[in-house]
């Protein structure tokens, strides 16, 4: 639950756009949200919809094309503009990143207690040899048995998820305060996936590191997350606590996107008629004018392509849509009849 | 990693044994009687009789292999026909200069091919890159010997820089044998150089853009460090293949350049030989060309083992 405390990391109206040679994309627009101390935050969103880029653009790791604004506080630090020698110092010890891909982020020629070491190196000036040693309780840290072997491996000795561990032991070495989490689980077999995100709850628990996992499986953020950020297109269209999303989303993207997620009731799960979101998302070049989700949204109305929804304060979060009322209710795609919510 | 080692030193010893028997048979389907080569005015049969008899020629075919290969075992790679001194003393004087210059052209080679490579990758569409690729490209256009003859007038007979041609033993003046070997060794390496710098600018581009690098870079590493040890080394096991793959052309390029520099190497002993259908020397010449490019294969192997520890591992090359 987000505490009352100053968040670790406060992110104000961040929009990263790239110039193409046919005209420039926008990839993330405006999004505002924060990360208290100890606190788990799932971004989910459809595959396109700038999630890893938001991710990517918070400690500057967007290529030098990305044009970033808006702020991104670390402790009160502000990071967006930042130079680039400020944020090699945090990278890794202050807001560190585990990938998506366990195999290919990982460096196929170094050994696995190599690399984590380096990052010991580099922000602790430990000695090759300390951070050997370091490198082998961080791995017992994130339960790879036999460390003391496994700290000479390479990559390819390892399996999908012990690699996946080892690249939360190297984001873990330095205490970070932030560790981002982008898509951890996507590319790991059903069976391990459960084991990654324990880990990552663990290391909460224990570290206090607050975490901002990536991610468009529901059930991991169900499991994992303590506030919930749905993004669409570049903006988030609902924020809010875990509780509150799943159990009365607001906005219609959400309500769709909960909507196709399985209920491990069978019994719920048959009467359930998932909502099926026409067309494809749409292009980032030429987003649709007022609300974003308008051509996709069973409930849209003309006011949806003049007017950009304003966003409606429920609880801690907020929802951004012109159906949902000040007091955070309103009509839930999944049963309303939309020539009932357009009279 | 031994059972490796072991595998490949075996694959290694029957090649060579297939490339003596590839020599020696190869020699003897040359047109041509050595006999008769030999014999000069007296050609009676009496005379070719004895050349036969004296040279083993008379044996049969299994027979001379057999005893060929026992006296190469010891070192004795016959008598030059034409001058009558030991193959083997030919060798030890011809061989360490061609050494020596293939040595020094792979070392240049590489450090500039390296180093232009990795410069062009990192400083992409920038001036940096656009100049190693003009150069990469004149060093894979202009031939060797064009280049040599360049060299020469202009660094040699009209500025007096470098001896134009002519060899010192290393042994004898070190400096003066640098001070002769170091321009042919530029112009040999020229070519290999460019290749190299290609390579290593595509891989490392490759390297550049892959997600271990961008681990590295969100590690918070400095930027030395994400371009030599992580991306770098990566590209070396393509850089590695490409140099293996390009050594024979490295042989052939020797002898050219030792032609027109007048180094008195394994190139000038081999083009003399074959002018004068000189066996025992052409055979030994072949022969250790074969067994040059069969060690440096395995030393080539040896090198990927140790830059990729996926097959040091598993004992298998991929």
């Amino acid at each position: 639950m987000t505490t009352a405390s100053a968040p670790v990391l406060e992110i104000r109206d961040l929009s990263v756009s790239f110039p193409t040679e046919t005209g420039t994309v926008s990839a993330v627009d405006g999004v505002s949200l924060d990360l208290a101390a100890g606190e788990i935050v799932g971004m989910v969103g459809e595959s396109g919809c700038g999630k890893s880029v938001t991710a990517m653009s918070l400690a500057g790791l967007l290529p030098g094309s990305a044009r970033v604004t808006g702020s991104v506080r670390l402790d009160g630090t502000q990071l967006v503009g930042a130079r680039e020698s400020a944020l090699r110092r945090v990278r890794g010890r202050e807001i560190a990143y585990i990938f998506q891909e366990p195999m290919t982020s990982l460096n196929p020629v170094l050994t696995v207690g190599r690399q984590i070491g380096e990052v010991l190196q580099v922000h602790e000036r430990m000695s090759r040899r300390a951070a050997r040693a370091r490198a082998m309780e961080l791995l017992t840290l994130v339960g790879i048995p036999s460390a003391a072997q496994r700290v000479d491996n390479y990559p390819h000795q390892l399996s999908g998820g012990m690699r996946q561990r080892v690249m939360i032991a190297m984001a873990v070495a330095c205490g970070p305060k932030v560790l981002v989490a982008d898509e951890p689980t996507t590319a790991l077999d059903v069976t391990v996936q459960a084991g990654i995100l324990q880990v990552l709850r663990d290391l909460r628990d224990r570290l206090g590191t607050s975490v901002l996992i990536i991610t468009h499986d529901l059930s991991a953020v169900e499991y994992l997350a303590d506030d919930i950020a749905v993004m669409y297109l570049g903006q988030l269209v609902e924020t809010g606590s875990r509780e509150r999303i799943f159990a009365r989303p607001a906005h219609p993207y959400t309500q769709a996107l909960l909507s196709a997620a399985p209920v491990a009731d069978p019994v719920r799960q048959r009467h359930r008629q998932p909502v099926l979101l026409g067309d494809d998302l749409p292009s980032a070049l030429d987003p649709p004018s007022g609300c974003r989700f308008r051509t996709r949204c069973p409930l849209a109305f003309d006011r949806c392509a003049t007017e950009v929804p304003a966003q409606t304060a429920i609880g801690d979060g907020m929802a951004a849509c012109h159906l949902v009322r000040p007091d955070g209710t309103g009509p839930d795609v999944r049963t309303a009849d939309p020539s009932e919510v357009l009279s | 990693m031994a059972r490796y080692l072991l595998t490949r030193a075996w694959q290694s010893a029957l090649t060579l044994l297939l490339s003596t028997i590839v020599v020696f048979v190869g020699v003897r389907a040359l047109p041509g009687d050595p006999a008769l080569a030999l014999a000069g005015e007296d050609r009676s049969p009496e005379a070719l009789e004895a050349i036969r008899r004296h040279y083993g020629l008379d044996q049969p075919l299994p027979v001379q292999f057999a005893q060929y290969v026992e006296r190469m075992a010891q070192g004795d790679f016959g008598v030059s026909i034409r001058t009558g001194t030991p193959v083997s003393s030919m060798l030890t004087t011809a061989l360490p200069v061609t050494v020596e210059l293939s040595v020094l052209a792979i070392l240049i080679a590489a450090a500039l091919g390296v180093g232009a490579g990795v410069l062009a990758a990192v400083r992409r569409g920038r001036p940096a890159e656009w100049l190693a690729n003009g150069l990469a490209l004149i060093g894979l256009s202009v031939p060797h010997f064009w280049l040599g003859l360049l060299a020469i007038l202009y660094l040699s007979v009209a500025t007096g820089l470098f001896p134009a041609s002519g060899f010192v033993p290393i042994l004898e003046d070190p400096v003066d044998n640098l001070h002769h070997i170091v321009l042919p060794a530029v112009i040999l390496g020229t070519g290999l150089a460019a290749i190299i710098m290609r390579q290593t600018r595509s891989a490392m581009l490759d390297s550049l853009s892959s997600d271990y690098v961008r681990t590295a870079k969100a590690k918070g590493l400095r930027p030395r460090a994400v371009i030599t040890r992580h991306a770098l080394r990566n590209s070396l096991i393509v850089v590695v293949t490409v140099v293996g793959l390009q050594l024979g052309g490295l042989i052939s390029g020797a002898v050219v350049t030792e032609q027109i520099f007048g180094l008195p190497g394994f190139g000038k002993m081999t083009i003399d030989a074959v002018f004068q259908r000189d066996y025992p020397v052409i055979q030994a010449v072949v022969l250790l060309t074969a067994a040059a490019y069969i060690v440096i294969n395995f030393f080539v192997d040896l090198l990927y083992s140790v830059i990729d520890p996926r097959i040091r591992v598993t004992g298998d090359p991929a």
